[in-house]
């Protein structure tokens, strides 16, 4: 098989992401995420120049890798223009092409993901459909969101939106040609795939924890 | 430094922004979470300025979210920005606006890289031919649709009815700014005034009579982090963040906050709404919060629109402090209204802080 570090250098995004690391710390100290988990992009970015396949290996079977924001704070500010954010990104790639991401707890996130911002993606054609963000699983949205949830053909009608309905306009119905090149677009380019992928390796570990899917769900999804 | 110095590093962040003929690509965030703002975008460039906006009913999510949540492939991505490229192509137009920073951080990540890798949009041009047998030109110019109102700021402020001032004191309004990440972190040359000088929002809020407040996490990402909040169990994340940045701006006391993102917005208004029910923290004073609006609820503000026409009713955090600050008119009895008058009940009220 391929070695990891090459399979990664494969990734544009490596490629734009990762030259020579001075191990400087800047990324670290400007990251979100590292203020919030016990993260170090530094540390990620040097494990992973120092080509050790088993380390290597390691951060894609870890939790590190899905603990990063993807904001890209430490893209402008990197001293050597690495971008720890962009070969975060190429990592998760890869854990998910080699089943490695359902090894952490963060990792089997991917599969509610998939489920909810996926699913909207490819049957809406938007990465958010209104009408199935509910308050129970949004509560930090407060009353407003449940009152605009509960009444959301009128109150989007009272601001001028075009929820669900022909043409153009806020919120309007993605027609089903315009669907259905968007599903060939994802079988041509992979997305599938990676759809399919997160299925079949999350079945598999929920058969090896010995739970059911919607309970592999949930744990990931709730945290409990 | 130097004047002349600070001039030199201003313009190497100066981006070309056009004054009119714009395919306008719709946010998946902003409508959901802000309904009017792109209501209020179009009617502001079209009815009261003139300018020439299209829009398709044909074009989707540009797969943004699913890409930073890591469920998308990068090629996926590229194939869905090539079908949105070949959909202005169609239409006659070369210069793209969209609604969305997620969407404009990925346009310019992909432009540059067809620009640095020709292979890959050979790629891309080719799969999406299999695809759906469409083909694409690259757009002239890619602009933010804030960067549109950033261009047109001092045609608004001519027509405008109310100024960013305070008017009891007589002074300007105390604003925070927030940019959002992926608007000129990645590409600082992409953005007006780059990741050091992020002026977009700046230009708007000082051509509007106000005056932008400089506080230590100004930059500070609002703790979005796509599967961070997405994931329920991961929200701590976000909520931290946002807490990070109200703990810093508070001594300087904003009256608002203008945002570029359509997602930051609602982090930072419902994150102070959990921050007052949980712990009884609030950053306006007592009971009170810090309004956060879009960019366009604040052009139709000092326009003269009215304020629930704008969808200033579905922020958590209650907006009336600041209309009475400015002096704009509303009216409390048809808030919660639907289209006639039909009545809609109420929110609940919150413990800890104003709603309305
Ligand atoms: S800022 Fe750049 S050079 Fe410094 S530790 Fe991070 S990746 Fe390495
Ligand atoms: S992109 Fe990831 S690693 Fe970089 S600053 Fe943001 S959260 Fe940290």
């Amino acid at each position: 098989m391929k070695k990891l570090y090459d399979r990664l250098a494969d990734d544009i995004r490596f490629q734009e992401g990762m030259n020579a690391c001075i191990n400087c710390g800047t990324c670290t100290a400007i990251c979100p995420a590292a203020e919030f988990y016990d993260y170090d992009p530094r540390r990620v970015v040097d494990l992973v120049q120092s080509k050790n396949e088993e380390e290597i290996e390691k951060l894609l079977r870890d939790d590190t890798i899905w603990f990063c924001g993807e904001c890209m704070s430490c893209v402008t500010r990197c001293p050597r223009k690495n971008a720890p954010g962009l070969i975060i990104m190429a990592m998760r790639s890869l854990s998910q092409d080699l089943g490695y991401f359902t090894d952490s707890e963060k990792g089997r996130q991917q599969l509610a993901l998939k489920r909810s911002i996926g699913k909207m993606i490819l049957e809406t054609g938007y990465c958010l459909y209104r009408r199935w963000v509910t308050p129970e699983a949004h509560p930090e949205g407060g009353p407003i969101w449940k009152w605009s949830f509960e009444n959301v053909d009128d109150l989007y009608e009272r601001l001028g939106c075009n929820l669900d309905g022909e043409g153009t306009g806020v919120l309007r119905k993605i027609p089903q040609q315009d669907l259905d090149e968007l599903k060939r677009i994802f079988e041509v380019t992979g997305g599938m795939d990676r759809y399919e992928k997160i299925e079949t390796y999350s079945a598999q570990k929920a058969d090896e924890m010995g739970i059911s899917i919607d309970d592999y769900i949930t744990k990931s999804f709730l945290g409990v | 430094m130097k004047k002349e110095g600070k001039e030199q590093i201003w313009k190497d962040y100066q981006k070309e922004i056009p004054d009119n003929d714009f395919f306008y690509v719709r946010s998946c965030i902003r409508q959901n979470l802000f309904p009017a703002s792109e209501v209020i975008f179009l009617k502001i460039l079209r009815e009261e300025l003139g300018r020439n906006v299209f829009e398709t009913p044909h074009h989707t999510t540009c797969g943004g979210i699913g890409y930073h949540s890591d469920i998308v492939p990068m090629e996926t991505m590229m194939t869905i920005i090539a079908r949105q490229f070949s959909l202005m192509t169609e239409a006659g137009f070369e210069n793209y606006a969209c609604s969305c920073i997620t969407s404009f951080g990925l346009y310019s990540e992909v432009l540059e890289t067809w620009h640095h890798f020709p292979k890959v949009l050979e790629k891309v041009r080719k799969d999406l031919k299999e695809a759906t047998g469409r083909e694409f030109k690259l757009p002239k110019t890619l602009s933010h649709a804030s960067d549109v109102i950033y261009k047109v700021r001092h045609e608004i402020a001519e027509k405008a009815k109310y100024k960013l001032i305070n008017k009891h004191t007589g002074k300007p309004l105390k604003v925070v700014e927030h940019i959002g990440c992926h608007y000129s972190k990645m590409f600082p040359n992409k953005g007006v005034g780059g990741a050091e000088y992020p002026y977009v929002l700046t230009g708007m809020v000082e051509a509007w009579g106000g005056e932008i407040i400089d506080y230590p996490e100004r930059r500070h990402c609002c703790g979005f982090g796509f599967r961070q909040y997405l994931v329920q169990a991961n929200r701590g994340y976000s909520l931290a963040n946002t807490h990070k940045k109200f703990e810093s701006m508070e001594p300087f006391e904003p009256d608002m906050i203008i945002t570029n993102c359509p997602g930051c917005p609602f982090f930072l208004d419902r994150w102070q709404y959990v921050i007052a029910e949980t712990e009884g923290k609030t950053y306006g004073g007592k009971n009170q919060g810090i309004p956060v609006f879009t960019y366009e609820e604040v052009a139709g503000m000092v326009l003269g629109y009215d304020p629930w026409d704008l969808g200033l009713q579905v922020h958590q955090i209650a907006v009336e402090p600041l209309l009475d600050k400015v002096g704009i008119p509303y009216n409390s009895e048809t808030k919660y209204l639907g289209l006639d008058g039909k009545n809609l009940g109420k929110p609940e009220l919150p413990k800890n802080i104003c709603s309305c």
